[in-house]
């Protein structure tokens, strides 16, 4: 456990790529089986801990700490795992001689049932020192972003083999931790391992976004484009398993299993007239023939019962924009125009209502597409407009490459819509901000009984530099009104208060909030140090918005 | 606030009636008394002015000659009448200078805690326990998740980077006062021979510090174009991140500072080798040096105070915090200590 705290305390303090990449390729090398596997796994999230949640570690120090005190401690620090380890006490005889093994624990934890848990998991914590307490806190609650992701850590196993992060991808869902054979393969010590999964998922292929000065070098008749749907990616994949049932499986982008939460979508995929396929697209709610926002697909997304209600409220369709594999054959290294063609032909012999192919868009110029991207209902999105967010590039030439390939696909996204707003409050944040004031709720005026006041329409946490957030830290320190708890409030009114120029994706009603409108992805866009609080947007003007 | 009857808030700063003088006031007054001379508690503009003559020198280091109207020395433990109160100085452990400040008056003892700390260090005298009925402590690292209390263990780590990296600069981040010069103490004490180089902002402080006999060993002034791999140099810590910085051989960002304990404040500065390193008590000092005063009164100043002041209630004080506005909140700016 210790070689591991170690390698994840260096990884989220080593600035660079290359020095990340370096410190992993080491500890793959050096760590024997199967700790590096289990290593592995935690690194790209691929072990998980049912019983360890967040309260098993507040119950824990809460035996230990005065409950004040670590209040006050965990508000500092920001972050649960370290505020534990922290605090955690001491072993009156320093670390033990032999700490546990990264396998020793991932076993007793897997193995633990949910009474035994507490008593297992603060043997552990005795047993090792703070980088280990936190390393293994971080581990169990599944919180491992320390700086490297998923993909980086696959790099470095790729290297130590001299194969390609690729290669490592298309086997990645067929192995399981601690991934013997996939290291075996890597040092030439066995072939490359078999991959028998019927419905396979394949890597998704990831746009860059599109940058202003992009479109000079690129030519239109190169791409083609197509809107960007505002729901979210699966792949569906469909095989026969070895009995000749239909195996039909539902993929998030990332590759996680979501088959259980649409078996609308799933009944759908099964009864198509293809014995096997993968197909790339997006889901949506469509509701009478008419897409719906991705503030409607949210409020699906959200309920954890899948109930018959909720199905007929909320029926769920798949835009399909790619074909990977049909009837047995991987079509990812044909170019897109070929894919293309045949997912049209698959799409039009499906015969299924949930299914309809992403239209393309026919453009001759940029000038043409921006056009298209401001206003897409009148170039072609007609009633579907709402449920768009810009429009993607995609080379005619271009094969399926998983990851983020340079070149090929670009996303091409809507102009953000931004308002200036008034600072209300603040808090501190988690992560890499712990110790700033860096959450911050913001308003806008509108009338009130007493003449206008301030309402809270959103908060922000992203969106500034490093350096603007020192200086929103030192206004937040020096301008606090009120305490309450871990909030502060600050001091605003017509003529005190700092603006913000928030920007943000959209708009949606919402009754949770006091000013009936919910942002979605706001941030912070610029701070607006100039102007005076009393010239600060109205809510009449964000009402507008909500209208586009 | 009424501190205990001895001392009081007001917009200046912590204020003695009974002598009619402020101590360690954040604005300029008549007449100060200066637990030492870091920049958030000595500045510059008093009429007269009470310190160590070490806190005395360095200030005019630091402000010139010019800095207060007239200046007063006075030894540690000396005892001197202010109107209606008696008055002395007393080690505290933090820099060279540092000083408690305790007044008396017939029936009750106050100490001003400044800054200070526990673990032991070469470079100036340490703490001093005192009795008093109020104490006024600081609380920079006034959190449970604040110990150093090892700062050999951490000179170690640094020169372990300095086998595992020859080929990369030790940029060591260090605060001008105090801070800079209990490092290269450490450091000879750990049996550290090389040169060490400094920037140009730790000179005049560290050469003070050797005129007063603390021994540094062989210092170098950083000229020019450096290249320097292999080597330790001491900075202010603004420098870390700016233009000088880049004129090492790949310099390796290292911060001396109990902050260092917290990943976030490690990571948000960019900081590859942390060292928890403190001039100032950590929680377990704290806690141990508020209950050894015996004190029945607790005031609680620089930032951290609600922790200490929840802790100190439960047991039975009468404790809570003293806002001074100017005191190095935890920001710790570049000029002040931690
Ligand atoms: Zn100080
Ligand atoms: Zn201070």
């Amino acid at each position: 456990m210790n070689r591991f705290a170690a390698l994840l305390d260096r990884l989220q303090r080593d600035p660079s790529r290359l020095g990340k990449l370096r410190l992993m390729r080491d500890y793959f090398r050096d760590v024997p089986d199967p700790d590096r596997g289990f290593g592995l796994a935690a690194l790209t999230g691929a072990l998980s801990f049912r019983h360890a949640k967040p309260g098993l570690i507040k119950a824990l120090i809460g035996e230990r700490v005065d409950p004040v005190l670590f209040a006050l401690s965990y508000d500092y620090v920001g972050d649960l795992s370290e505020t534990a380890a922290l605090l955690w006490p001491a072993n009156p005889g320093g670390a033990a001689e032999h700490p546990p093994t990264l396998t020793e624990v991932v076993h007793a934890l897997a193995e633990t049932g949910k009474v035994e848990l507490p008593r297992v998991l603060a043997e552990f914590l005795d047993g090792l020192d703070e980088t280990g307490r936190w390393a293994l806190l971080k581990l169990i609650t599944g919180a491992m972003r320390i700086g490297a992701s998923a993909r980086l850590a696959k790099q470095a196993v790729a290297e130590l083999g001299g194969k390609g992060v690729n290669e490592i991808e298309d086997l990645w869902h067929a192995l399981k931790p601690p991934y013997l054979e996939l290291f075996a393969w890597l040092e030439g010590r066995k072939p490359r391992p078999l991959i028998d999964d019927p419905a396979p998922f394949f890597a998704a292929m990831l746009a860059h976004a599109l940058e202003e000065d992009d479109l000079a070098r690129l030519s239109p008749a190169d791409f083609r484009a197509e809107w960007k749907w505002d729901g979210i990616r699966v792949q569906a994949a469909v095989g026969e398993g070895r009995n000749g049932a239909k195996i039909v499986r539902l993929f998030s982008r990332t590759g996680e299993d979501v088959s259980a939460a649409f078996p609308d979508l799933v009944e759908m995929l099964a009864a198509l007239p293809y014995r096997a396929f993968s197909l790339d697209g997006e889901l949506l709610i469509r509701r009478d023939g008419l897409v719906q926002s991705f503030g409607v697909l949210q409020q699906r997304l959200n309920r954890k019962r899948v109930s018959a209600t909720l199905l007929g409220d909320y029926p769920a369709h798949l835009r399909a924009y790619d074909l990977l594999a049909c009837d047995g054959a991987d079509l990812r290294a044909l170019p897109y125009l070929e894919r293309r063609r045949r997912l049209e032909a698959f799409v039009g012999g499906a015969g299924a209502s949930r299914l309809d192919l992403s239209p393309q868009i026919d453009f001759k110029s940029w000038d043409w597409l921006a056009a298209a991207r401001r206003d897409p209902a009148t170039a072609g999105a007609g009633v579907d407009a709402a449920a768009i967010e810009g429009v993607m590039l995609k080379r005619a030439d271009s094969i399926y490459v998983p990851g983020r390939p340079k070149g090929l696909w670009y996303k091409w996204k809507r102009d953000p819509f931004s308002i200036d707003a008034v600072l209300m409050y603040a808090q501190r944040g988690h992560g890499k901000r712990s110790s700033f004031y860096s959450d911050f709720t913001f308003g806008v005026w509108q009338a009130g009984e007493a003449g206008d006041e301030l309402v809270p329409v959103g908060k922000a946490y992203f969106g500034f530099t490093d350096a603007e957030l020192k200086q929103l830290d030192r206004y937040v320190r020096d301008n606090t009104m009120n305490r309450f708890g871990p909030v502060r409030e600050i001091e605003h009114g017509k003529d005190a208060g700092l603006v913000l120029e928030i920007a943000f994706d959209g708009l949606n009603l919402s009754s949770r909030h006091k000013s009936g409108v919910a942002m979605r992805f706001p941030r912070i866009n610029r701070i607006r140090w100039d102007k005076p609080a009393r010239e600060a947007d109205r809510l009449e003007t964000l009402e507008i918005f909500l209208k586009k | 606030m009424q501190a205990a009857d001895l001392l009081a808030l007001k917009p200046a700063g912590l204020y003695c009636a009974a002598g009619d003088f402020y101590i360690d006031p954040v604005r300029s007054v008549e007449r100060a008394l200066i637990t030492h001379a870091h920049s958030d508690h000595a500045r510059p503009g008093h009429g007269k002015v009470l310190a160590t003559a070490d806190t005395l020198a360095i200030m005019a280091i630091r402000y010139g000659d010019g800095f207060a109207g007239s200046t007063q020395p006075i030894d540690y433990r000396e005892s001197l009448r202010i109107d209606a109160v008696d008055v002395s100085f007393h080690p505290a452990g933090h820099v060279l200078g540092s000083a408690q400040i305790r007044v008396a008056d017939a029936k009750k003892i106050a100490v001003v805690s400044g800054d200070y700390k526990r673990e032991s260090d070469p470079t100036c005298a340490p703490f001093e326990p005192l009795a008093c009925d109020c104490f006024v402590s600081e609380a920079t690292f006034g959190l449970p998740v604040f110990r150093h209390s090892n700062a050999k263990a951490e000179i170690e780590k640094l020169l372990g980077s300095l086998r595992l990296f020859p080929e990369r600069t030790h940029l060591v981040g260090a605060y001008t006062l105090g801070k800079a010069q209990r490092l290269i103490a450490l450091l000879r004490a750990a049996g550290y021979e090389r040169p060490i180089y400094m920037h140009g902002a730790l000179e005049r402080v560290t050469d003070y510090y050797a005129r007063r006999g603390v021994v540094l060993g062989e210092l170098r002034k950083v000229a020019g174009r450096a290249d320097l791999a292999g080597e330790i140099v001491l900075c202010p810590p603004a420098a870390l991140g700016d233009l000088w910085s880049r004129k090492f051989a790949e310099p390796l960002p290292v911060f001396a500072s109990g902050w260092m304990r917290v990943r976030a404040r490690a990571r948000q500065g960019g900081v590859e080798l942390p060292l928890v390193i403190s001039d100032h008590a950590d929680w377990d000092g704290l806690c141990a040096t508020i209950a050894e005063t015996g004190c029945s009164k607790l005031l609680v100043t620089h930032g951290a105070a609600d922790a200490l002041v929840h802790y100190f209630k439960t047991r039975g004080l009468d404790a809570e915090p003293l806002h001074i506005k100017g005191y190095g909140e935890d920001e710790a700016p570049e000029e002040t200590s931690a």
